[in-house]
């Protein structure tokens, strides 16, 4: 008991100190792109005297030495404070907060496509590897993966925002109807949402077809599986009962490690789609060289891949009963 | 809509008669039904809504909704009471007086009075970016709750202008004057003013979304109900948005195709020339300081070797008009009576061989980096041209592209570059706008869009010093006329073209914003058809 209470603590610290080593790379990183948010507030404020951006830089702590400006940022993050944003004056945790549902919503409906259908898409092509179908779907997930993400959006735009008008192309709501709520609101969600999701998925679904197919494949070659054959069950029951639930170990793999990327892997939609997420924040701070904001973007976005993995291990345990007891 | 216009009968019956729905005479269903929502679509995201102490067109543009300024200029720039009722100048021009109207009232209720114009002209002159603006402001004294003394150091004839539109936005002294910096004040966010909307939510990125005042100062004004910005991440998908009338308003076409595109939408309104006073000049801009170009022959070789009307008949798709010198054509202080530097590669060569620049072994004169504001797919097609271009005379150019706005900035502001490609904007009047980019006392290293060229002509410093306290405006008009004269000749940048603004409006949009400030302009008159 204390020896796995031990292991534990020393776990967790281990995580808070590359937690800071994350951090202080990211300070060094941002801080050594040219310029700073004194220069791009400037810059949007259509110009500025040697004073004012002085006082900008003072107002935000800017003009302390760097290795001052960090410690009082890790401390005070410590403290659960992740400061105030240059970009948009307000405090990060909310800019955070704000933006973290649309993102989850995106990211999660995407991949929940994306693993159900790119699952099925990759049994049925195991199920005849060398048939016209199984080609087919092999070909066109390759094509969805390989065309890059901000075309595919485009492509969907022009077809459902231009050619057949029927899908809202920006944004998350229609602002018309501000101050709608109930059902309306959440129909309104999700006219909004098909778009950006569906882009999403396209690019998702390739890696999840193409890994089910190939450990389908492995799978069914084995041993226990001629056994379950031998026995007489049914096809069904040997391909989804037997088969893929060993299959499906790489992927929840991936859609963990995918999980764990969302705001990296939405970045390009949100921007096509103008969806308000973590995305296009973390774009919009590197631009502005919003420090406070990039580092809480980047933290949250830490914290999330931890979360990730600890789902991804507790799936396997689900998925495959022989982890359960260990 | 419908619903909006349901909340606001609901709202008008409950103060007309104590919630009788029976109550609501006829005329206050009618001027609901007139007004609708005006959905202005924009790629320029305000950072917050305080324009006291941030310009630029993304914060102006909500904020002449939310705030009201002292005056406003009419189409012809001439002051037209808002606020201020009207204004006296003393005989020698040190101070103006504000006769405050007594009925204004900020959005929590409170009345606007000389406390808050002191307070708010302070501000502005204490952080506002542009400081020319309130530079000779000592004092502002309170004669009554309603009467504001502007007292100036020397003559400043800038300040009228100062005083329109969201460059002197009047801001509640009872919300910001707290204590707290009004620069990262956290009501700058959600500030309160008496302008004719109040904010009902403001998301950074997404939208303002802003109602109408029901107790605004001017009588049956606005007429909208609603008035929306809606930011767009993507040109492409703003445009798309306004061919399928999810907004109403496209806020600046700036390419060609995209002007193409709009005009074929039945009934769009497009305007051109929207927002005269900004006056985005664009230039390719000297390092004057450089060896290689301190010579004024060489830069005039330059400028000579650019065929202006190539870059903007064909590059530019014939949207943009020439720029001839450093005021913008739109100002009242314009002159076009310079050196125009219609394309002459003889004269190049010439001026070039008088500088002592001859070619070398492989032809070439000189070879000079060449960087541009990153972003913009006309400055790179700009910058495309002028390579071949400027080869002809045997100048080597190499192309420098910055990753983003900061980069370059840094660059340039670091005067650690030869030529750039840059927009600079007029604002108004000159004193704002165009005097920071010629005074030698603007030479500040680590200030984008000050006198980043290092140019110094001492008689352009007299010019540009007596012109800023000029009152009489035939007079100023000359100081102004001799000061553009001089520039153009030394030649400190090459001025390629303005920037024409085009703001289009759909069919729906009845009088559309017209006058000098565009949509950094309170929209009042604006309504929209069912």
């Amino acid at each position: 008991m204390l020896r796995l209470a031990l292991a534990f603590f020393r776990r967790l610290a281990l995580a808070a100190g590359l937690l800071v080593a994350v951090l202080a790379i990211n300070f060094m990183l941002i801080h050594a792109a040219p310029g700073d948010p004194a220069s791009v507030i400037a810059g949007e404020m259509g110009g500025s005297d040697a004073e004012a951006m002085a006082s900008i830089r003072k107002a935000y702590g800017l003009d302390k030495p760097l290795p001052e400006q960090f410690i009082t940022y890790i401390s005070k993050s410590a403290r659960g404070d992740l400061g105030q944003s240059y970009t948009y004056n307000r405090p990060v945790a909310d800019l955070i907060l704000d933006r973290i549902g649309p993102t989850i919503l995106l990211v999660l409906t995407a991949l929940m496509f994306a693993i159900v259908i790119g699952t099925l898409l990759g049994v049925f092509a195991s199920r005849r590897p060398d048939s016209l179908a199984s080609g087919a779907v092999t070909v066109l997930s390759l094509v969805g993966y390989a065309m890059p993400v901000f075309w595919t959006g485009i492509l969907l735009v022009i077809l459902f925002g231009k050619v057949w008008p029927v899908m809202p192309i920006a944004g998350m709501r229609d602002v018309r109807q501000f101050g709608v709520g109930g059902w309306p609101a959440v129909v309104d969600v999700l006219h909004h949402l098909v778009l950006p999701a569906l882009t999403l998925t396209i690019i998702y679904l390739a890696q999840y077809s193409r890994l089910a197919r190939s450990s389908m494949l492995e799978i069914l070659g084995s041993d226990y599986i001629r056994t379950a054959r031998a026995k007489g069950l049914n096809e069904w029951v040997v391909t989804f009962k037997h088969a893929l639930r060993n299959a499906l170990m790489p992927v929840v793999t991936i859609a963990g490690l995918q999980f764990g990327n969302m705001i990296s892997g939405a970045v390009l939609v949100e921007t096509v789609f103008s969806w308000p997420g973590l995305g296009t924040l973390a774009l919009d701070a590197i631009l502005g060289r919003d420090y406070p904001t990039l580092l809480g973007v980047l933290t949250f976005s830490s914290l999330l891949v931890i979360v990730a993995n600890l789902l991804t291990d507790m799936s396997y345990r689900w998925i495959d009963p022989r982890l359960r007891g260990k | 809509m419908s619903t909006l216009n349901r909340r606001r009968l609901l709202k008008a019956s409950a103060a007309v008669s104590a919630g009788s729905i029976f109550g609501i005479p006829l005329e206050v269903a009618a001027q609901a039904a007139k007004g609708g929502v005006l959905v202005i679509g924009s790629t320029q995201a305000p950072r917050h809504l305080n324009a006291a102490v941030q310009s630029g067109v993304a914060t102006m543009l909500p904020a002449a909704q939310l705030f009201a300024s002292p005056i406003r200029l009419d189409k012809n720039w001439k002051p037209q009471p808002y606020l201020a009722e009207r204004w006296t100048l003393s005989p020698d021009n040190r101070s103006i007086t504000l006769h405050l109207r007594k009925d204004a009232v900020f959005h929590d209720g409170r009345p606007v009075t000389a406390e808050d114009v002191k307070f708010s002209i302070e501000t502005i002159r204490d952080n506002h970016p542009f400081k020319t603006m309130y530079g000779p402001v000592n004092a502002v004294t309170i004669n009554d709750p309603h009467t504001a003394v502007i007292r100036l150091a020397e003559p400043h004839p800038a300040v009228l202008l100062a005083m329109s539109t969201s460059l002197t936005p009047i801001i509640p002294k009872h919300i910001f004057g707290d204590g707290t910096d009004v620069k990262i004040h956290p009501r700058n966010s959600t500030p309160v003013g008496s302008g004719p909307f109040r904010l009902v939510e403001f998301k950074p990125g997404e939208h303002v979304i802003m109602e109408r005042f029901d107790k605004f100062f001017l009588k049956d004004q606005p007429k909208l109900d609603r008035v929306i910005v809606k930011l767009f991440k993507d040109p492409g998908s703003l445009l798309l948005a306004f061919e399928r009338g999810e907004v109403d308003v496209h806020q600046a076409l700036t390419d060609p195709r995209e002007l193409e595109r709009a005009r074929k939408i039945p009934g769009v309104q497009v305007v051109k020339g929207a927002a005269p006073a900004i006056g985005p000049l664009v230039w390719l801009a000297f390092n004057t300081k450089s060896p290689k170009l301190a010579d004024k022959r060489v830069r005039q070789a330059i400028n000579y070797a650019i065929d202006k009307k190539y870059i903007i008949g064909t590059l530019l798709g014939g949207m943009n008009v020439r720029a001839t010198g450093p005021i913008s054509s739109g100002s009242p202080y314009y002159t076009g009576d310079v050196e125009a530097y219609d394309v002459n590669v003889a004269k190049a060569t010439q001026l070039l061989d008088e500088a002592g620049m001859k070619p070398g072994a492989n032809g070439v004169r000189l070879s000079l980096d060449f960087d541009a504001i990153p972003g913009s797919a006309d400055f790179k097609a700009i910058q495309e041209y002028l390579k071949p271009t400027l080869a002809k005379v045997g100048i080597e150019v190499n192309i420098r592209q910055s990753p983003d706005f900061p980069s370059w900035a840094r660059r340039i502001s670091s005067l650690q570059f030869d030529m750039t490609l840059d927009a600079v904007y007029n604002w108004g009047d000159p004193v704002i706008g165009v005097h920071r980019t010629w005074l030698t006392s603007n030479i500040k290293p680590g200030v984008i869009w000050s006198n980043t060229q290092s140019y110094s002509n001492p008689k352009v410093d007299e010019w540009l010093a007596a012109a800023g306290q000029e009152m009489n405006l035939a007079k100023r008009k000359e100081l102004y006329k001799q000061m553009q004269k001089a520039v153009v000749s030394d030649c400190p940048v090459a001025f390629l073209f303005e920037q024409t603004f085009y703001e289009a409006y759909s069919s729906k949009v009845v009088n559309a914003p017209g006058g000098i400030w565009g949509q950094i302009d309170s929209i009042l008159d604006t309504s929209v058809k069912a």
